[in-house]
């Protein structure tokens, strides 16, 4: 059973696939690259679960990283269980667990094997899309505590955040019922044009004909009214909607013609006169269920919908007076309450520090990476992340009301029309539609009235209200915009909704937020400039910087790792918080810091460090006593970003909005030209503000941001782009999710939304193209049901093919990717 | 050609035994996921004895013989 593959390479973990750097442990003849890894394999091993590693090659999730194991104390609480779970009672308990780390089909493997680690697991049932796993737990055998910590022991943390509480995973699918109706519509569809298929060849005539036609005609009303009832009822309830708001959108229309198309068939059917049109009928309601399925077309592996407590987690450690810590959920936590949190864990609410020191960082409202460093008594504001030592805190103010989540109290946020507000130009036109069409009916019907009698007039009538019924119109804006979002998503824009396209078709005003949007969050560039330094020189420069976690040692320690393969502890270091290193190696003393420091270390008067002309951070370098360079770091534009600027300047006003301070001011002046659109120490309420002002002059605002702090920003403009490195890590809430490498296509993906537009408007002009042959056709009476059975399909199909192929050939044109 | 009344029938019968099938395949949450599926057939037969859902006990034993 258990083969091992020929192929086990020497140095790559078995588990993870990582190379094996430090040091490698051997078990089984397989090499890990850390004990995590080994406990893992050794958990896999003991249950038989080892195909885990032959359906993929190193599957695994390293593990090294998660030194610091999360603290699951609070699925002890009852509480908190009956809250997070979709249902439990004395025995069961099921519930849906978001799992990032989800990749491949050996973690698909595994969790639905989940029963072999723990029998407590009645069902695991593994969506790869949402990156969910569904769990039926046995709570006699073993508790949802236990299932979760043996599923971080192997790699698959799953995220346990604030909004699960009270979400109820919903198992409602509306999906489905559209499938159903699909289904319904076309398997009448299907029938009807079979049995109709005689009568196109004119059978009737003969002796059987009558009996065949009555036949037929019963099994064609039969067949349609499940469709009529059942298929089509959103498009009457919704028409019907509209018209009791005195309203009129694209559904009426289409329900008149429904409408029509029903009634006359029956009566044709019933009183022998004809053979109605019940395929033309259900073959419409068919299309246009297709067209509703595209359009509900989602990525819902991806959340545009996330807020704060997507972000913070469930529960934190608070400690009484005696010292024990117990877990407390968010939801619960006061002011004034002592919390203990560890590294890589999130300060829930706006504290007070009560350690002496801690670093933390805001990547996750600003974007900026770089831990800071905060003193006893210092204010650590809601969503910093504590790196390195724990630490104690004090809260503040309740999870709600602190600094970053009161952005969501703002009416941007409480007001949520801007996606009702939504609508596509063919609702918009459906009125004159409308109105032209009962017009051009009625006069029809009058003239037919004077000409030919009642029974021909009624005829007519009917005949142009179903023929006119628009159904390529109806499917045009769902099939352009739905071809448009596939186009978009292989070129890395995932949009929430295809109508949010027309508001990124009509932008006038483009905001970048500038750490992590415009520069690049990993890779800041570190320069030295000064002497050359030899390779015995690099290793003890890193060295040094090794036994520090200030940020700018951490920096020159990324900068010099890669050529470096081993390094030394020094027999004597020291650091000055804020100003620099000292360390001392057999001989050689290193100093690394401000110009200040520097000369209080060494012997060096001030004047001998030259002052540096950049205007970001530097650290100087002494080598025993003797200045050798400086190191400056500056964040790394990311590529393209001058030309995407370039670009964009004809076109559309740029402005950027930042919260940091003005440092780069310079260095942005020469990419947007004009000083005054850019905009520094801004805080999330003013970057919300200042798109709303931008709007107030009538401006169409594309924003694009990627920090918590941008969420107001990004919810207020007209097209909220949230930039991602890792699309399916977390994003603020936005309208559409861009990868980080596509921003500098952000211009063509405009105008192709431009583009798109064009195509819808052509498209309703070839649906109309439809619409007036058959109208011909009406107005003088020839609307046999062969002539509509030819055309109605033959128009639906014509224009998918249209918008299909045009919105195609229009992203090859402006070179962007049409397959994968 | 009365036996047409009797064909038609039949062959209506069919399509709606599938229709039901169709009804039941998207009730009980095949359409649900459509990626998923996809991957589950590559885990391989042979290994079967290590899954434990009921639709393979069978087979299991099969292969114990």
């Amino acid at each position: 059973m258990k083969e091992v593959k020929s192929t086990i390479s020497r140095d790559l973990c078995y588990h993870c696939g990582e190379q094996c750097e430090e040091s490698i442990i051997m078990l089984d003849d397989k090499p890990f690259c850390c004990a995590g890894c080994k406990t893992a394999y050794q958990i896999l091993d003991k249950s038989g679960l080892c195909n885990y590693y032959d359906l993929e090659s190193h599957p695994g999730i390293n593990l090294k990283s998660t030194k610091s194991r999360a603290r699951f104390d609070y699925l002890e609480d009852q509480e908190v269980i009956e809250r997070i779970s979709d249902f439990q009672n004395n025995q069961q308990l099921s519930v849906t667990l978001y799992i990032p780390n989800i990749h491949c089909t050996s973690c698909v493997w595994l969790l639905e094997n989940l029963q072999k680690l723990d029998d407590g697991v009645l069902q695991s049932t593994v969506n790869f899309m949402r990156h969910e796993l569904s769990l039926l737990v046995d709570i006699e055998k073993t508790s949802l505590r236990n299932v979760v910590e043996q599923l971080t022991t192997i790699g698959y943390e799953p995220e346990i955040r604030l909004d699960k509480l009270d979400a109820k995973t919903s198992k409602s699918h509306q999906n489905r019922s559209l499938w159903l109706k699909l289904g319904v519509a076309g398997f009448a569809f299907g029938n009807i044009m079979l049995f109709s298929f005689p009568d196109y060849l004119d059978f009737s005539s003969g002796g059987m004909g009558t009996h065949f036609q009555v036949f037929f005609g019963a099994l064609n009303i039969i067949l349609a009214v499940p469709v009529l009832v059942y298929s089509s009822s959103d498009y009457l309830k919704s028409a019907f909607a509209a018209l009791s708001q005195r309203g009129v959108n694209l559904d009426v229309p289409i329900s008149i013609g429904i409408v029509a198309l029903f009634s006359r068939s029956v009566y044709e059917i019933v009183t022998g006169v004809g053979t109605g049109y019940m395929d033309s009928f259900t073959g419409l309601i068919f299309f246009l269920l297709i067209g509703k399925l595209i359009q509900q077309k989602t990525f819902n592996r991806l959340s545009f919908d996330r807020d704060y407590r997507s972000y913070l987690p469930i529960a934190v450690n608070s400690v009484d007076a005696s010292g024990a810590e117990k877990s407390i959920s968010l939801d619960k936590l006061k002011p004034g309450i002592e919390i203990r949190l560890r590294n890589q864990e999130l300060v829930p609410c706006d504290s007070i520090l009560l350690s002496e020191k801690a670093f933390v960082d805001y990547s996750f409202i600003t974007g900026e990476s770089d831990p800071q460093e905060v003193n006893q008594g210092d204010h650590v504001y809601a969503g910093a992340r504590l790196t390195g030592t724990s630490a104690t805190l004090r809260t503040e103010e309740e999870v709600e009301n602190s600094y970053l989540t009161k952005l969501w109290n703002h009416e941007a946020f409480t007001n949520n029309d801007k996606e009702l507000k939504l609508t596509s130009f063919a609702d918009r036109i459906s009125p004159y539609f409308t109105v032209s069409v009962l017009g051009i009916s009625a006069l029809a019907g009058m003239y037919w009235l004077s000409a030919a009698g009642m029974e021909m007039a009624l005829s007519v009538f009917t005949a142009v209200l179903i023929i006119a019924c628009p159904c390529a119109l109806a499917l045009s804006t769902p099939f352009t915009l739905g071809s448009a979002l596939n186009v978009l998503s292989l070129n890395g824009l995932f949009v929430k909704n295809h109508l949010l396209l027309e508001n990124l078709s009509k932008a006038t005003s483009i905001v970048f937020d500038k750490t992590g949007t415009l520069t690049n969050k990993q890779d800041k560039n570190v320069q030295y400039i000064g002497e050359k330094l030899s390779e015995e020189q690099k290793i003890l420069i890193l060295s040094a910087c090794q036994q520090s976690i200030h940020p700018v040692s951490r920096k020159i320690v990324e900068h010099l790792v890669d050529d470096i393969e081993h390094t030394f502890r020094p027999d004597s270091f020291y650091e000055v918080s804020g100003k620099g290193i000292f360390a001392a190696f057999e001989g050689n003393l290193i100093c690394i810091g401000s110009r200040q420091f520097l000369s209080e270390q060494t012997n060096l008067s001030i004047s001998d460090i030259p002052v540096s002309e950049f205007d970001g951070t530097t650290a100087h370098l002494a080598i025993n006593g003797e200045y050798l360079g400086t190191f400056s770091f500056k964040a790394g534009l990311r590529d393209g970003i001058g030309n995407l600027l370039q670009s964009l300047k004809s076109s559309f006003k740029t402005f950027l909005i930042s919260g940091d301070n003005e440092s780069q001011r310079e260095e942005f002046a020469g990419l947007f030209g004009m000083d005054e659109s850019l905009l520094f120490n801004n805080s999330p309420e003013e970057k919300l503000e200042f798109i709303n002002n931008l709007q107030k002059d009538n401006q169409k605002v594309v924003m694009v941001g990627d920090g918590l702090n941008d969420a107001g920003a990004l919810k207020q403009s007209d097209f909220g782009i949230a930039l991602s490195d890792d699309i399916s890590s977390f994003s603020p809430a936005c309208d559409a999710i861009l990868e980080g490498d596509s921003l500098q296509d952000l211009n063509k993906f405009i105008r192709f939304s431009q583009a798109c537009m064009k195509i819808i408007i052509a498209s309703f002009v070839l649906s109309l193209l439809y619409n007036t042959i058959g109208l011909s056709f009406a107005i003088s009476g020839h609307l046999s049901p062969l002539v509509a059975a030819i055309l109605m399909p033959l128009s639906s199909v014509s224009v998918m093919v249209f918008t299909f192929l045009t919105t195609r050939y229009t992203a090859n044109k402006l070179g962007l990717a049409i397959w994968k | 050609m009365e036996v047409i009344f009797m064909l038609i029938g039949f062959s209506l019968l069919v399509a709606i035994i599938f229709l039901v099938l169709f009804f039941w395949a998207v009730r009980s949450g095949q359409f649900d996921d459509q990626y998923t599926p996809s991957m589950r057939v590559l885990f391989d037969d042979k290994k079967s004895e290590q899954q434990q859902t009921t639709n393979n006990k069978n087979r299991d034993e099969e292969c114990h013989h």
